[in-house]
């Protein structure tokens, strides 16, 4: 099967900034991909070149096998959309909004029917977008992505600011369309949790390069069964790095919440070990909490940083 | 095969921009109920000749020599004092009476030099009199102000004892006929630049307000025709003008009794072919930049010349000659100059062929130059 989105080594520079270093990436049929990554990754970036919006300066994307040059009409009515930040007029109700966008595709008020149930804005319907929620706002948006029954769904950041439970009312709609297993998707995300609940192949990407990529159990290394084991100091933290050298297993500290890490494989024969290090070390624990590996800890172990910062 | 109504990208394009602009009381009293107002204004600001008042300062003369000044006696035979209270206790008035060029009342006031001066420079007083060692009657005006002048000619008749032209206006024709009056010249200019402005602000400015706020971003990520987009604004735009116009011509209609002379469709006509041509211009200058400041910038460079030179309040026939032929290809002196020529010289079809042409030519070729370079993003 040829992939739905291909994109071969791409470059692209603005005047003080790098944004994406050579990505290569194949997105197949039926395939939920997330990019995962920082403010600032080169993830808008990327995405916009693959929707056609922004051109790369080196490297080639082919949507459905097709450059976008010369295709534009074909592949605009192939893929489905949402941007980063999307403003609608503010005058025009959500029905009124969705009816001017299907004009865009040849299609009538039954779609926009179906797409106001799909959304769950069949309510609000009436409203102007103005006085819409911040969800009900990337709910209109996702709305008008899935319109044309989109092969190829892109969505840069769709649930970014919005409280837990819209996010959760965004990710059941894309589950539903995942159940359907008609489209492909590529979300843009800086939350972890986005990544591990929607998408099957996750690429993380960090100063415009990809720094790994795999599902999910390859990232986290399922079969090591790795966990983190979370502790603090008695005394100020920093003193960690008085013995971290020592250490049998690497530590990360995190200056933030002057809390420490460790991955360790085997709970059994190698906690006891780092607790009698510690003790030769006459450090005292405040407190210490096991827990299964994340991707922000795969960050973390990558950059030095967390997603979030 | 014609696709259902329902369906099509015009048809929508077209009702949701009616919508957003009708949907805000705002843009319709500013875009059509102001201008109107405005032009309304300006009809009436330039047309009445009720009473004027002409202001004079007259410098107080220090000497204590014998006798009385020329002035002084001018003064104090000719004028009435006014009333204490009301107003400065030193002014004299004299009042001309005409009914055909409208009532002059001028104001003398006393007071020293400087202070003349400083009310010369505010455009209190025009004219400043003042007397000679031996008595005679100087008067102190700027020659390139017409205004001045007129006080002056008229002054110094009166001073000399005479009366001054035009007192008894029996050699006074006043041209009333309409077609022939100022407000006949007026209206049609005002027309044309409340087309302008409306284009060029309503049009232009806006779409590059869309542009900052990235609302052109998500519509064409669509199989939108970029074309159909404009010509929606466009013609909402159009629609609100002929709105807008139509009143101002009503409302000059019923204060000012205006008339069209001309054939209907000629004007029609005209004023379908200025509004292209300035939706064009709008759309070719607000193609680039998505910076309201440099927007504003653009726009006013075109509007600021073609508002002077284009001979909306003044016929543009008193500029230098070899720059009238320039002047009149500006799309704002065709657009004038046909409103006109129909209006109040009885134009029709045939006379605006030409420049109805050229307009509508203009029009296209912006639109297409702008359609050409647009930046969506």
């Amino acid at each position: 099967m040829h992939p739905v989105i291909e994109v071969r080594d791409v470059y692209k520079s603005f005047k003080t900034v790098d944004a994406v270093r050579g990505v290569d990436l194949a997105i197949h049929p039926g395939q939920f991909v997330a990019l995962l990554g920082p403010n600032g990754a080169g993830k808008t970036t990327l995405v916009e070149m693959i929707e056609g919006i922004q051109h790369p300066d080196r490297g080639d994307i082919f949507v459905m096998g097709k450059p976008w040059k010369g295709n534009e009409d074909e592949l605009h009515r192939a893929i489905g959309l949402s941007l980063q930040e999307t403003r609608f007029i503010d005058k025009l109700t959500v029905k009124e909004t969705l009816r001017l966008f299907a004009s865009f595709y040849d299609l009538d008020g039954d779609r926009v029917s179906e797409i106001l149930a799909t959304v769950g804005l069949a309510e609000k319907q009436d409203a102007y977008t103005v006085n819409l929620s911040g969800g009900q706002r990337q709910r209109l948006a996702l709305g008008i992505a899935l319109l044309n029954r989109p092969r190829i769904l892109l969505l840069d950041e769709p649930t970014t600011g919005l409280d837990p439970n819209a996010r959760r009312e965004i990710w059941s709609i894309l589950l539903d369309l995942k159940a359907r297993g008609k489209t492909s998707l590529l979300l843009t995300t800086h939350y972890m949790e986005e990544a591990e609940q929607l998408c099957d192949y996750i690429m993380i990407l960090d100063h415009g390069k990809v720094l790994q990529e795999g599902t999910l159990d390859q990232l986290l290394e399922a079969k090591t069964g790795e966990k983190i084991i979370e502790f603090a100091l008695e005394e100020s933290g920093s003193s960690i790095h008085r013995f971290a050298s020592d250490s049998p297993f690497p530590i990360h500290w995190d200056p933030r919440n002057g809390r420490a890490s460790i991955a360790i494989a085997h709970i059994e024969s190698e906690l006891p070990k780092f607790l009698r290090f510690l003790e030769s070390h006459r450090a005292q624990l405040k407190t210490m909490e096991c827990r299964r590996k994340t991707l922000d800890d795969l960050f973390t172990v990558l950059t030095g940083r967390r997603l979030s910062e | 095969m014609s696709r259902p109504i329902r369906k099509n990208q015009l048809y929508h394009l077209v009702a949701a921009h009616s919508r957003e602009v009708s949907r805000q009381p705002a843009v319709l009293f500013w875009g059509i109920i102001f201008p109107i107002l405005i032009a309304l204004g300006l009809g009436v600001a330039f047309t009445r000749k009720t009473e004027t008042v002409r202001n004079v300062a007259v410098i107080e003369q220090v000497t204590n020599g014998p006798g009385i000044s020329a002035i002084d006696r001018f003064l104090e035979e000719r004028t009435t004092r006014t009333s204490s209270g009301e107003t400065d206790p030193r002014a004299y008035r004299l009042t001309l009476n005409n009914e055909k060029l409208g009532d002059t009342t001028f104001v003398f006031t006393r007071t020293d030099w400087p202070t003349a001066m400083i009310q010369l420079k505010r455009g209190r007083v025009a004219v400043v009199m003042d007397a000679e060692e031996d008595g005679t009657v100087v008067y102190h005006f700027d020659p390139m102000n017409p205004d001045a002048q007129l006080t002056y000619l008229k002054l110094s008749r009166l001073a000399g004892g005479e009366a001054p032209p035009g007192t008894t206006g029996q050699d006074v024709a006043p041209l009333t006929l309409a077609g022939t009056r100022y407000i006949d010249f007026l209206i049609p200019g005002l027309i044309s630049m409340g087309i302008m402005m409306s284009c060029m602000w309503g049009l232009g400015y806006g779409m590059i307000d869309k542009r900052a706020k990235k609302l052109l971003r998500r519509m064409v990520a669509t199989p939108m025709k970029k074309s159909y987009f404009l010509i929606a604004q466009m013609s909402v735009r159009i629609g609100m003008n002929f709105v807008e116009s139509g009143l101002l011509f009503l409302a000059a209609l019923l204060i000012f009794d205006i008339s069209i002379q001309g054939s209907i469709p000629a004007l029609l006509l005209v004023f379908l072919a200025g509004n292209i041509a300035f939706g064009g211009l709008a759309i070719l200058t607000a193609s680039h930049t998505a910076n309201t400041e440099v927007g504003n910038g653009l726009i006013n460079a075109v509007v600021m010349p073609m508002t002077v030179l284009s001979g909306i309040f003044f016929s543009y026939q008193n500029f230098p000659d070899w720059s009238i032929p320039i002047i009149q290809v500006f799309p704002l002196t065709l657009l004038a100059d046909g409103l006109r020529s129909v209006f109040i010289e009885g134009a029709g079809i045939a006379d605006i062929a030409i420049p109805a042409t050229a307009m509508l030519g203009m029009g296209v070729v912006f639109f297409a130059a702008g359609l050409k370079v647009f930046k969506w993003h």
